[in-house]
């Protein structure tokens, strides 16, 4: 029950602050904008005076996996960049301002102190990614071509675990931090490692940053699978959310 | 009510609390008095369950502190010393808040606040937000926030430090309304306004109770007479200090320009002697009065006690 209350006053607080349009405003605009570019950009290239005979030629002309891979590249930088910054004040900043000690002397748990404030982000992230999903499958509509929903909605789903990593990853930063400023240098700090990581080879398969590559797949029709990364996403999301509660109960307030 | 046995509370070498003992009745206002890092605030942060105490025993309410916090937090009710609140929100929107954590209805929620809007004479800020409150008025709607459900035990830290003088004066009679409903355990370290509500004083210094008592049987036991007089000019009653500090009935004698203050062990002799040593001296006096000791004058010969050892 009180789940139900701490999440509405999370919610309350997305939308009284703005957070929730920042996020959706910026995701909206990349989702629109990624089709956009994607048709446009070889044109303008085109038309740069001066350009040696022939080159013209070798641009491509644009396609729908232009389109699609335009959305993934935008939110996987975008996308990845808000998650980090909307999660690592959430619980730092309560600690700092004291309103933390002033709520759990309240019936109210660490656990579902923390899980609100998860499920609060992650809802923030799937409205606003879901109606810049929407704005992007439109104008590839107009520009390109219609793509399927089912496996558009894949894409988005994955995109969406992907963010959900690093609102759970930040959370466990913001909880080991005693202030906003510390919170912020470890999650940028976990942004790179998981990010490094991820880019290696063989061992980038297994993270987060391979949902973006296998949604793109889907998306353009392929069948190919990484199922170990999507295990190891919901692992990181229920082993940083463990981690945070643990923190969080033992710390002194 | 409360009952705290030998709690310890290390900060690494640093012993905030060194095997405090205290016991708060039920129905008392208790007064936590100490001078600043005596282990007031700790004390009250592991009342709260906010902190833990290193060892020893402690319970609120017949709650032990180591057992279910969700328990505890439906029997107390904590106002900090600095109360802060979510700026974006409103005080009617934090009270219903507090009251749907607590599970009062929504009748409950909506009578609830709006009485205690009015005892903490906010009721008509009650659609602002709080991001636009003074200190005084968030410190106000902290201790609303305190009662919304309407605890057993009420854990004040400091409660009326920010407050100007009215201000002071109405959330002092608030408290002081409280006795008999609930139990309050108030630190502070305006000794006037602990002297004014609470029924009950203990004085803590380095972690440790010196003392523990009933106000009126403390400063029967403590307090010891004081005579206040205020001479012509400042050489005069420095003059006249030096010539009384050496008698033996008296305890202390301070000096501030003009104004002697004497603290006695022997009234009947002070009350002799004191201004026939003033005409011997040729010190011509603008005031002289036999003052009601203070609680101040306690808590200073204590903790200065304390400090000694």
């Amino acid at each position: 029950m009180n789940f139900v209350t701490a999440l509405r006053k999370e919610l309350m607080e997305q939308w009284r602050t703005k957070r929730v349009l920042v996020v959706a405003a910026v995701l909206i605009a990349f989702g629109l904008a990624s089709p956009l570019l994607a048709k446009f950009t070889p044109e303008l290239l085109k038309s740069i005076p001066d350009m040696p005979p022939g080159l013209a030629d070798l641009i491509p002309a644009p396609s729908l996996a232009d389109a699609v891979g335009q959305y993934i590249k935008n939110m996987s930088q975008f996308g990845i960049l808000l998650a980090v910054l909307m999660s690592m004040g959430a619980v730092a900043q309560e600690k700092e301002r004291g309103t933390a000690a002033m709520l759990l002397t309240h019936p109210l748990s660490r656990l579902t102190f923390l899980l609100a404030k998860f499920a609060a982000l992650g809802s923030m992230f799937a409205i606003s990614l879901a109606a810049a999903a929407l704005g992007c499958w439109y104008y590839t509509l107009l520009l390109f071509e219609a793509l399927a929903w089912g496996s558009f909605l894949a894409l988005n789903g994955l995109m969406l675990l992907v963010f959900l990593v690093y609102i759970a990853v930040t959370l466990l930063c913001s909880t080991l931090a005693r202030t906003q400023g510390a919170a912020a240098g470890l999650a940028f700090a976990a942004l790179v490692l998981v990010a490094g990581i991820g880019s290696l080879p063989r061992i980038g398969e297994f993270f987060p940053g391979q949902l973006f590559s296998w949604g793109g797949e889907i998306a353009l029709g392929s069948e190919a699978a990484s199922w170990p990364a999507l295990w190891v996403s919901l692992g990181m999301i229920i082993i940083s959310l463990a981690a945070a509660w643990f923190i969080f109960r033992r710390q002194e307030l | 009510m409360i009952r705290v046995e030998n709690l310890h509370k290390h900060y690494g070498a640093v012993h905030a609390l060194d095997g405090l003992n205290m016991t708060v009745e039920a129905g008392s206002v208790f007064g936590f008095l100490g001078p600043n890092g005596a282990g007031k605030t700790t004390t009250l942060r592991i009342l709260t369950g906010l902190a833990r105490g290193t060892s020893g025993r402690a319970s609120v309410a017949g709650v032990d502190l180591r057992s279910d916090g969700r328990r505890l937090s439906r029997r107390i009710g904590y106002l900090p010393e600095e109360a802060t609140f979510y700026p974006w929100m409103t005080p009617r929107e934090f009270l219903d808040y507090l009251g749907r954590l607590h599970g009062l209805s929504a009748a409950e929620r909506s009578r609830q606040t709006r009485e205690l809007l009015d005892l903490v004479h906010l009721a008509e800020a009650e659609r602002r937000r709080i991001g636009g409150f003074s200190r005084g008025m968030r410190q106000r709607l902290g201790l609303a926030a305190a009662l919304v459900h309407n605890p057993d035990v009420l854990l004040l830290d400091e409660p009326v430090s920010a407050l100007d003088p009215a201000g002071r004066k109405e959330m002092l009679e608030t408290i002081e309304d409280l006795r008999g409903h609930c139990t309050v355990l108030m630190s502070s370290h305006i000794l006037a306004d602990v002297e004014r509500v609470c029924n009950v004083v203990g004085i803590i210094a380095k972690g440790r109770m010196i003392v523990q008592s009933p106000r009126e049987a403390l400063m029967e036991r403590y307090a010891k007479p004081v005579f206040e007089a205020e001479a012509a000019d400042a050489a005069s009653a420095s003059r006249w200090a030096d010539r009384l500090k050496v008698q033996p009935w008296i305890a202390a004698i301070s000096v501030d320009g003009a104004a002697v203050r004497v603290t006695v062990t022997d009234i009947l002799r002070a009350r002799k002697e004191i201004l026939s040593s003033a005409v011997a001296q040729e010190v011509t006096l603008r005031r002289y009065e036999e003052v009601r000791p203070s609680l101040e004058d306690v808590f200073l010969q204590l903790t200065g006690k304390e400090a000694a050892l």
